[in-house]
């Protein structure tokens, strides 16, 4: 099939000639523009959220200090850390993404370009209702894991933390979509020849993160849906005095929170794998070792989230698993290292100020992962962990490692993005003072944390060395502001300023560097051959070690962007249902019935099953309806519709007469723990069915407001596969609580 | 009084923080060593291959199947050695439970109550018998805090609905610095812990005197203050054994309040100026603390000033 042809590219052309209109920048699709949009938005919320740390650090200079009240001060590293993750980092590594992906594969957009454009616009909308609470009484306070039951209703009256949730919610949507749109890009935009074990590394960590991000958001999601339910309409997920469970709201935190360490580490790491070989003069040394390990680094990332919680006290048992899966990631991660270094190793280096940042890096991360080993080392966990030790240990992590990568990939793709470069001289002083302040900053805080200094502390007693150690910390932090303001007066100032860069200012092998800086609309006039990894190395050096072109010559197999899009969407709803469902089970299913209405006393099976059995029907007529339109008959396709829709209504008014009969009997989401998960898991499902049935509805006004053909059919069998996921969905709903009922 | 130099894991005062010490120890120097090796290279690579006044491209490596095999191999044998060593300074440092508690520990916020099997209930200060191992059970009142006594042993959390344990033990006598270690909420800085090692002796005899009621007020202005703690509704909240109904333990006992080290757990120093100052502004010395503001006149205060220090 022919993607240049879809009506959304035509729309994307539409907009290519309003390029210069008055929301040119608003009105936007293409992913250049959206990935400057996400970079210029990340820096003002990284502004905001420096500021927060600065305060933070002016509070912490001097022991009992009282610049800020405590309630104050546990606002500013609550927001500090929801924006710098989620509002920062995130968006930083994705607007690179957007802006770099599909040039380095050849590609002329993402896979949807106005999918692309929403979930940008999510971004700041997301950041507004975060930062709307402050004006709603109070930001949220209850740190950026927002442990329960400090975080529910009463422990956190003001609505900082139900802000939190919705802020969160809109920020997961438009990540899981953005991963959705990377994967689908990767999968089905590449140039011919760039076949997978040719993708530039920083391709394919973008890529295994979107997977990490399709797989671990939704786990988030589930997880302060809940929260919100307990909050708003007082449920009992994760407070005990109902029954609830406090830790299994950390289980579920971090079931989401690991990944999330890779999510905001990975793409970093794919800079580092572009920025090294290039000022090296190398290719990268292992290829198919470090892609691999990235690989196993996500893999091993969902089976070792409770060594966050080795304080909890959950037994011998499970904090020794948690101690060998944590250590295990030293071993792919080190593989990383040692490959970058091989890649230095015997090169031609130049110092520019991204192979500066990218050199600092190594040591940073690597420190940040050393401690990481002794925190994997539970009874040293015990010791250290909640203080300052762990707060250093991550910014080692997250700024030594991600952000050092990130301005490693800024100094490099800068010329790129504005056709400019960023000036070196400022450069520099930009690094410099970065390194300085950053380890001023943190290393002391390795030392503040063995010294017993708890974190999250408002402000502390004058032991000894505690006052030293922590104003040295925050003059570190103030170089670390200067450091930042000379990167913003550089990236200002070159924009307009800087040295012309020319297309391959680095000399750099990849596609991005084929076309002009800054691109195209379209981005390439003409894509070169791609017959390696390094496509310009090899039209460079024509003769001698290219591989023959047979490679190419084999017409590769093209998948699908939208069904690519449906999978994955159906994972992440899949991954959401799940944790939901654990929930029901964990409350219901797992030790002793709850006291009051359960599945068993309140449920009516029979009835029940009458309405599963249609909402299971229409998935039979809604294959017909495809089948149908498969061999062109579109009056059948359309009846087939019709019924499909009839029957899933009948499921949902079949639902909403179960809800209003349990009402009547008194008992709504409050009432227990089983009334708590049984609405929370039904209703959700019952969202899903009522979306699905909207969607149906429009495939019919499509049907019959003009001719149903081939294009109509990817739209059907896409909203095709998204239904019969939803009833699979209610199969497994079906069969746990209701059909462990009737037993 | 005299605290330890630091209240830090590697000055352990107990066979099980000893564990952990060693443990941490011995894992800081595997990691100084890769540290080490992985910054040397660094080094090697910015002074020996920098590009200076080289032209050319360099030779072209593309990677080497033994070399990636070694750098996987050597860490993963590293990694199985801190496995056995962790696991080895688990069983030390967190032995299991098998009896009944000696002493409950109720996180609040923002306090730590203690209460003893024989009977004693105190705040924020506990005095363990020294080279005797305590068990303990953690509890939570409210949310989750944890207690952390880094010269003693591991740190663990205090939720709610799940009791944990822990042992605690101190090999001499001394006082040793802690802290609730888990965010929890307003006030979670001044939630400090004090553990006071004793002799067998005088831990006994400390034991003996808390186990008595607080002594009658002598004096006309601590008359006046035990009066104004029952008509105050101080004692709404806090119990004084020996004093009226016991109330519902939602704030620190005080029986022996004038004994104690510390204030508003380690807030201000227990002395009458700091007790008066806490009684007259609680709200700002400790902002969003339990305690309340109960506008008391300067008289009133001096005169339960004169009670509590009464209160021995």
């Amino acid at each position: 099939m022919s993607l240049a042809t879809s009506p959304l590219d035509h729309a994307a052309d539409e907009h290519a000639a309003e390029e210069h209109g008055p929301f040119a920048w608003v009105a936007t699709v293409d992913h250049k523009r959206i990935g400057i949009l996400y970079l210029f938005t990340s820096l003002f919320f990284f502004a905001i959220g420096g500021i927060e740390a600065l305060v933070i650090r002016l509070q912490l200079a001097r022991p009992n200090n009282t610049l800020v009240s405590p309630d104050t001060f546990n606002q500013l590293f609550t927001m500090h850390g929801t924006t710098m993750i989620f509002l920062v980092v995130m968006p930083t590594l994705v607007g690179f993404g957007n802006y770099v992906v599909p040039l380095m594969i050849g590609a002329r957009d993402m896979a949807f370009p106005r999918l692309n454009a929403m979930s940008y616009w999510l971004l700041p909308f997301g950041g507004f209702l975060l930062h709307f609470s402050v004006m709603a009484g109070g930001a949220p306070a209850g740190g950026w894991f927002s442990y329960t039951p400090l975080t529910e209703t009463p422990f956190s009256s003001t609505p900082g933390t139900d802000y939190w949730v919705l802020a969160l919610l809109v920020l997961g949507i438009g990540s899981v979509a953005t991963a959705i749109n990377f994967i689908a890009t990767i999968l089905t935009l590449r140039a011919p020849g760039m076949t997978m074990g040719r993708l530039p590394l920083f391709v394919w960590m973008t890529f295994v993160t979107s997977i990490l991000v399709v797989l671990a958001l939704p786990v988030l999601n589930a997880s302060i849906v809940m929260l919100l339910v307990d909050r708003q309409l007082d449920a009992h997920f994760f407070l005990s005095t109902g029954g609830g469970n406090a830790v299994l709201w950390q289980h579920f935190f971090w079931t989401f929170g690991h990944p999330e360490v890779y999510i905001l580490a990975l793409p970093a790491f794919g800079m580092i794998s572009e920025v090294i070989p290039v000022f090296s003069r190398k290719p990268i040394f292992g290829h198919a070792f470090v892609a691999a390990s990235t690989v196993a680094i996500a893999i091993l990332s969902f089976g070792v989230w409770a060594h966050h919680m080795f304080a909890v006290g959950l037994g011998r048992t499970a904090d020794v698993f948690f101690v060998v899966a944590s250590m295990l990631i030293a071993v792919p991660t080190g593989v990383k290292i040692f490959n970058w270094i091989a890649t230095m190793w015997g090169g031609s280096i130049r110092f520019t100020t991204s192979m500066l940042f990218a050199t600092a890096f190594l040591i940073e991360f690597v420190i940040g992962g050393l401690s990481g080993i002794t925190l994997a080392a539970a009874p040293i966990d015990w010791q250290v962990t909640d203080t300052y030790y762990i707060v250093a240990h991550f910014h080692y992590v997250a700024f030594g490692g991600t952000a050092f990568g990130v301005l490693a990939g800024l100094y490099y793709w800068f010329p790129k993005m504005s056709g400019r470069l960023l000036s070196e001289r400022l450069g520099r002083w930009n690094f410099w003072l970065m390194v300085l302040g950053f380890n001023l900053t943190f290393f002391v805080q390795h030392f503040l944390g063995i010294l017993g200094m708890p974190r999250r502390v408002f402000t502390y007693p004058d032991l000894p060395w505690w006052g030293t150690l922590n104003l040295v910390s925050t003059l570190g932090a103030g170089l670390m502001g200067l450091a930042s303001l000379l990167l913003v007066a550089n990236v200002l100032y070159s924009m307009r300023r800087g040295k012309l860069a020319g297309d391959n200012p680095w000399d750099a092998w990849t596609l991005e560097w084929a076309t002009t800086s800054p691109p195209p609309h379209d981005n390439f006039s003409e894509v070169p051959p791609v017959r390696g990894r390094r496509p310009l190395w090899d039209l460079a050096h024509a003769t001698g070690s290219t591989p023959p072109a047979q490679a190419a010559s084999k017409p590769p197999r093209v998948l699908d962007k939208g069904a690519v899009a449906v999978w994955c969407f159906i994972a992440s709803e899949a991954g959401f249902f799940l944790i939901l469902i654990i929930a029901y089970v964990f409350f219901n299913l797992a030790g002793s019935e709850p006291v009051g209405p359960s599945s068993s006393n309140v449920l009516d099976v029979k009835k029940t099953a009458a309405f599963t059995a249609c909402l299971f029907a229409s998935s039979g007529t809604l294959w017909l309806s495809e089948r149908s339109l498969h061999r062109d008959r579109t009056g059948p396709a359309a009846v087939w519709l019709v019924l499909t829709i009839a029957l899933g209504a009948v499921f949902m008014v079949g639902q909403g007469s179960e809800y209003i009969g349990l009402y009547q009997r008194g008992v709504g989401v409050a009432t227990n723990l089983f009334a708590t998960t049984f609405f929370t898991l039904t209703g959700f499902h019952g969202l899903h069915v009522t979306a699905g049935l909207f969607v149906l509805a429009i495939a019919l006004g499509l049907a019959l407001s003009r001719d149903f053909r081939s294009r109509r059919f990817a739209l059907l069998r896409a909203v095709g596969l998204y239904w019969h996921f939803v009833d699979v969905v209610w199969l497994v709903v079906f069969s746990i609580v209701y059909l462990k009922a009737g037993r | 009084m005299s605290y330890g130099p630091y209240a830090s894991p590697f000055d352990p005062h107990s066979p099980e923080a000893a564990a952990i010490s060693s443990l941490f120890g011995q894992t800081l120097v595997v990691c100084a060593v890769i540290g080490f090796v992985v910054t040397a290279l660094v080094a090697v690579c910015a002074v020996r291959f920098r590009q200076g006044k080289r032209t050319g491209e360099p030779p072209q490596i593309h990677g080497h199947t033994w070399l990636e095999i070694g750098w996987t191999v050597v860490p993963l044998a590293i990694v199985i050695g801190l496995v056995v060593l962790s696991a080895r300074a688990m069983a030390a440092s967190d032995p299991p439970v098998n009896r009944e508690p000696d002493l409950v520990i109720v996180g609040h916020q923002w306090w730590w109550e203690a209460r003893y099997a024989s009977g004693v209930v105190t705040a924020n200060e506990i005095h363990i018998p020294v080279g005797k191992d305590l068990l303990l059970r953690i509890e939570s009142a409210d949310v989750v805090h944890d207690f952390w006594v880094p010269q003693l042993g591991r740190k663990i959390d205090a939720t709610p609905g799940h009791p944990t344990f822990i042992w605690l033990q101190a090999d001499r006598p001394d006082t040793y610095l802690g802290a609730c270690a888990e965010y929890c909420g307003s006030e979670h800085a001044w939630m400090r812990i004090v553990v006071v090692a004793q002799t067998p002796a005088d831990y006994r005899a400390w034991e003996q005197h808390e186990t008595q009621p607080a002594p009658d007020p002598t004096g006309d202005a601590a008359r006046r203050g035990l009066a104004e703690f029952r008509g105050k509704t101080c004692i709404g909240c806090h119990a004084v054994q020996g004093v009226g109904a016991q109330p519902a333990r939602v704030a620190p006992d005080l029986t022996h309040l004038a004994e104690r080290k510390t204030l508003g757990a380690g807030v201000l120093q227990n002395d009458p100026d700091s007790l008066a100052r806490w009684l007259r502004e609680p709200q700002v010395v400790k902002p969003s603390s339990h305690m309340p503001d109960l506008n008391l006149t300067d008289d009133e205060v001096n005169d339960l000033v004169a009670y509590f220090e009464t209160l021995r």
